[in-house]
């Protein structure tokens, strides 16, 4: 989701009030945003909220706003707030921010995590919260001493009276500070002074998630919940006809089986019962309209739609023009799958529903929206609702659904049980369960002049839009294009001077969302791969034809200066292998990555290494960063060498693992990362490292077997 | 009911013997540490120990377990002192975690049973566990950084 970039606003409105027990909490709320997100936003804006709350005791508490999936916001916002609080690292802790619209997105207005934009949004609205903190605590300090605040300073949880060398503990202040006004504007630190931002800084959540003590939405227990798992239609868009439930209820350990509207139930004490009984439950479905949907069909005809331009969503020059009359042109086809994200984590969501408020626990990326579902369902207001949102076990995007799918059903299950519910899918389930990545088709036409530089391209994208029906489409969808369908194609970098990017946007009802790195996850694997293909059209190295293309971003071109020099790529390439590259900009960061690769005669691939550099402006966490680049690579490279969803007869094919496989610790590559050090705004981390894997590997290929790789996943290559 | 040693406890369950020890752990006995992530052995997010041997809980029946000693990640250390528990803080492994505990069981094997593990001996014990936010290449440097803890530890007895 890196829609639209508004300007984060800088009147903040400030607003602080005494902490339970004590202490001093500190909100600021950002003006609401009439956007078209607005019918998201509960209508009552009352509630106490806070970023920053300081115990008598020391302790500091950051309220995190962002659900943390393994990105690491628990930390890096943290990092923010301390930073200009002037905190002692040792003293500070995370909380999870509840739902109010004091948490909300800055630019989506709405309280989510997602579109990779946690540390760029927050980046000055916990800075700030920050430094108000230690303004008022200063200014206490000052009034306690009867001194001028100017004079004081603070470092490490204290303040400092340098003239009389008296100090006072942040902790031993914040009673005397939350009486006071919060100032109007705070100054913010130079970076040059940051002892915080910037530095590797050890993850908060770490020793929680080494001893089993970190708390998963699958985790949550509670005396009397029940566990629920729920027979859905094995073809989307299908409905319950009839179902027979006398098997099911057999089952020692399981107390009810109900209909609901996404299917039937069965209510177990724990999970075995409910799954066991689950298994025996005897469901009629009628199929629907999908009943015959069948991946095959599907390809053939996205792949016929491809054959005429769709509609236009970027046109410079005259591109049909200047390929009738280039040197050399080249035709090629993109396929990418249908993806699940397969969160480690299966879906699940714990519901107590009572008649004048209802508490959910769960792993969500997005609660604004989740909370206005569960409110309807159960017929509350959405203040009358509470989540708790819990560590999530990977999100991927599958966690943010407009659809509310998981947290709504939980809802209608506890609605029609009347007793506090669990509702656990299983891994089949997790897989079936759809939302996923689109399927994609691209249809590239790129031509060379005499000197074998690249003139005109045109790029042809058939696929599933995934903001239509969602309360998203009225800024998602411009002139009939999602931008997120072509995010990485209309933007392009490279200047070639005729360029046309078209859209068709077949009306499928699979359902679809956004899976780490979005429109990005397949528009980048068709544009570098299909660079690549132009570079050899033209008799041109890789990473000498970028260079030139790049003449006008400059970030993007010492991005890749930076990352050919790291991997080496003017040396010769171990004997047996191949080195591709490619260079990807997402979420306002740039990355590049080359590959090293080895097929073996069957066509297995291995991955050897791959060398990623990235400029993401300033850096908050370094490691956090590496390690999102880290994670982004592999989780690219499951896409690239061996996922698909499939369809046949309507039904999803795949189940568990064993079909829908993920790399693993003997096939993971050897991954070194590079930051380019930048003093320019931070920009996202998390999605930006998938879209450059898949193209790098399929260029390695090429280089290695003279085999271009035009369909993912790549399985094994032909080597015919 | 089946009696169950956990941890070092002896833990009377009141649940059908066939089962998977991994929702008995989980549903009956509140050690939610042990993950499930895939229930047919192919994740490895339920590894436990059996006998000090690495199990897919998911796929063993409580009653298999009955008269054996049973870990899970709350039994590796009650203080974050395991060795593996130190260097995956140290490197700061975990991502999401919720693999994590699988994977710590597992590596906590293959280090009692080879205390110099090279990379390929990392390859072989570790490559059930499935980690979907890619932390290999840290898990991997964390197990070397373990061993280097653990001989450093006797060299100093
Ligand atoms: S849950 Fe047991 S191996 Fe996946
Ligand atoms: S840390 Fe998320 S699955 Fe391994």
């Amino acid at each position: 989701m890196s829609t639209t970039k508004q300007a984060i606003s800088r009147r903040d409105f400030l607003r602080t009030s005494a902490a339970v027990g004590g202490g001093l909490l500190i909100a600021i709320h950002l003006p609401k945003l009439a956007s078209a997100t607005e019918s998201f936003a509960p209508a009552d804006p009352f509630a106490p909220n806070a970023f920053i709350r300081i115990r008598s005791d020391d302790i500091i508490t950051v309220i995190i706003n962002k659900s943390e999936m393994g990105q690491g916001p628990y930390t890096s916002l943290a990092m923010l707030a301390a930073e200009e609080l002037e905190a002692d690292w040792s003293k500070v802790r995370y909380e999870s921010a509840p739902v109010d619209p004091a948490y909300n997105h800055p630019v989506f207005g709405i309280q989510m995590t997602g579109g990779s934009t946690s540390t760029a949004s927050e980046w000055e609205r916990f800075r700030k919260a920050g430094a108000t903190a230690r303004v008022m605590l200063i200014a206490a300090a000052g009034q306690n001493w009867n001194v001028d605040p100017k004079s004081l300073r603070a470092e490490k949880s204290f303040v400092i009276d340098s003239a009389s060398g008296r100090r006072a503990s942040f902790g031993s202040l914040a009673d005397a500070a939350a009486k006071l006004q919060p100032p109007k504007d705070v100054t913010l630190k130079d970076p040059k002074d940051y002892k915080i931002i910037g530095k590797s800084t050890r993850r908060l959540d770490t020793p929680a998630k080494v001893n089993g003590t970190a708390q998963f939405g699958i985790d949550v227990q509670a005396p009397g919940l029940l566990t629920a798992v729920v027979a859905r239609s094995p073809v989307f868009g299908g409905k319950v006809l009839s179902f027979n439930a006398d098997k099911a209820r057999a089952v020692p350990g399981v107390v009810d089986v109900v209909q609901i509207p996404s299917g039937v139930a069965v209510i177990g004490k724990g999970f075995w019962p409910a799954k066991l009984g689950r298994d025996k439950l005897e469901v009629k479905w009628d199929d629907g309209a999908n009943a015959s949907l069948s991946t095959t069909a599907m390809r053939a005809d996205f792949a016929k739609l491809a054959q005429s331009p769709g509609l236009v969503a970027k046109k410079v020059g005259d591109p049909g023009k200047t390929l009738a009359g280039a040197a050399k042109t080249i035709t090629a086809e993109f396929e990418v799958p249908y993806l699940a994200h397969a969160t480690m984590e299966p879906l699940n969501c714990v519901v107590d529903l009572k008649s004048d408020a209802c508490e959910i626990w769960t792993g969500t990326q997005f609660q604004t929206g989740d909370r206005m579902a569960a409110a309807t369902i159960a017929g509350l207001k959405p203040e009358q609702v509470k989540i708790h949102t819990t560590f999530l076990g990977g999100g991927f995007g599958r966690r943010a659904n407009p659809a509310n799918d998981f947290v709504g059903e939980a809802v209608h299950v506890a609605k029609a049980i009347k007793s506090p519910v669990k509702v656990v899918w299983t891994r089949e389930d997790d897989m079936h369960g759809g939302y996923y990545r689109p399927m994609w088709y691209d249809r590239m036409v790129g031509g060379v002049d005499a000197n074998g530089n690249p003139i005109a391209w045109t790029h042809t994208i058939v696929g599933q839009s995934i903001m239509l029906g969602t309360p998203f489409e009225q800024f998602g969808i411009q002139n009939g294009i999602d931008t997120t369908s072509v995010e990485g194609a209309a933007d392009l970098l490279y200047g070639i001077p005729n360029v046309q990017v078209d859209l068709h946007t077949p009306k499928l009802t699979i359902p679809v969302l956004w899976w780490r790195s979005v429109g990005h996850s397949h528009n980048g694997f068709a544009v570098e791969a299909f660079l690549d293909e132009l570079a050899h059209l033209g008799g041109k190295d890789p990473v000498q034809l970028r260079r030139t293309l790049l003449t006008n971003q400059p970030r993007m071109k010492a991005l890749l200066d930076l990352v050919a020099e790291k991997a080496k790529w003017d040396s010769p390439v171990p004997a047996g292998r191949g080195r591709g590259i490619a260079t990807h900009f997402s979420f306002d960061s740039y990355v590049a990555q080359v590959a090293e690769v080895s097929v073996d005669k069957t066509g297995e691939v291995r991955v050897h290494k791959v060398v990623c550099a990235v400029d993401c402006g300033r850096v908050v966490n370094p490691d956090s960063v590496i390690a999102q680049m880290q994670g982004g690579i592999v989780f690219g490279l499951s896409a690239a060498l061996k996922d698909a969803i499939t369809f046949e007869n309507g039904r999803v094919q795949q189940r568990n693992f064993h079909d829908y496989p993920m790399v693993r610790m003997n096939e993971s590559p050897e991954i070194e990362v590079h930051i380019m050090p930048s003093t320019e705004p931070p920009t996202g981390v998390g999605e930006p490292g998938v879209p450059p894997v898949a193209p790098a590997v399929a260029n390695a290929i090429f280089a290695a077997t003279g085999k271009r790789v035009r369909r993912l996943p790549i399985g094994r290559v032909d080597m015919g | 009911m089946i009696t169950l040693n956990v941890n070092g406890k002896r833990l009377e369950v009141d649940v059908d013997p066939s089962t998977p020890l991994l929702w008995v752990l989980r549903d009956s006995l509140g050690l939610t540490g042990t993950k499930y992530g895939c229930g047919m052995a192919q994740c490895g997010a339920c590894t436990v120990h059996l006998d000090g041997q690495a199990i897919r809980s998911c796929v063993k029946r409580a009653s298999d377990a009955v008269g054996r000693q049973i870990t899970t990640i709350e039994g590796l250390s009650t203080d974050l002192s395991h060795p593996l528990q130190r260097a995956w803080i140290e490197i700061d492994v975990p991502q999401c975690g919720y693999c994590q505990s699988g994977q710590i069981m597992s590596a906590a094997v293959l280090l009692a049973e080879n205390p110099k593990p090279s990379d390929d001996d990392i390859d072989d014990a570790m490559s059930g566990n499935i980690c979907r936010c890619g932390t290999y290449s840290r898990i991997r440097e964390a197990i070397h950084r373990a061993a280097e803890m653990k001989t450093a530890g006797r060299r100093a007895e």
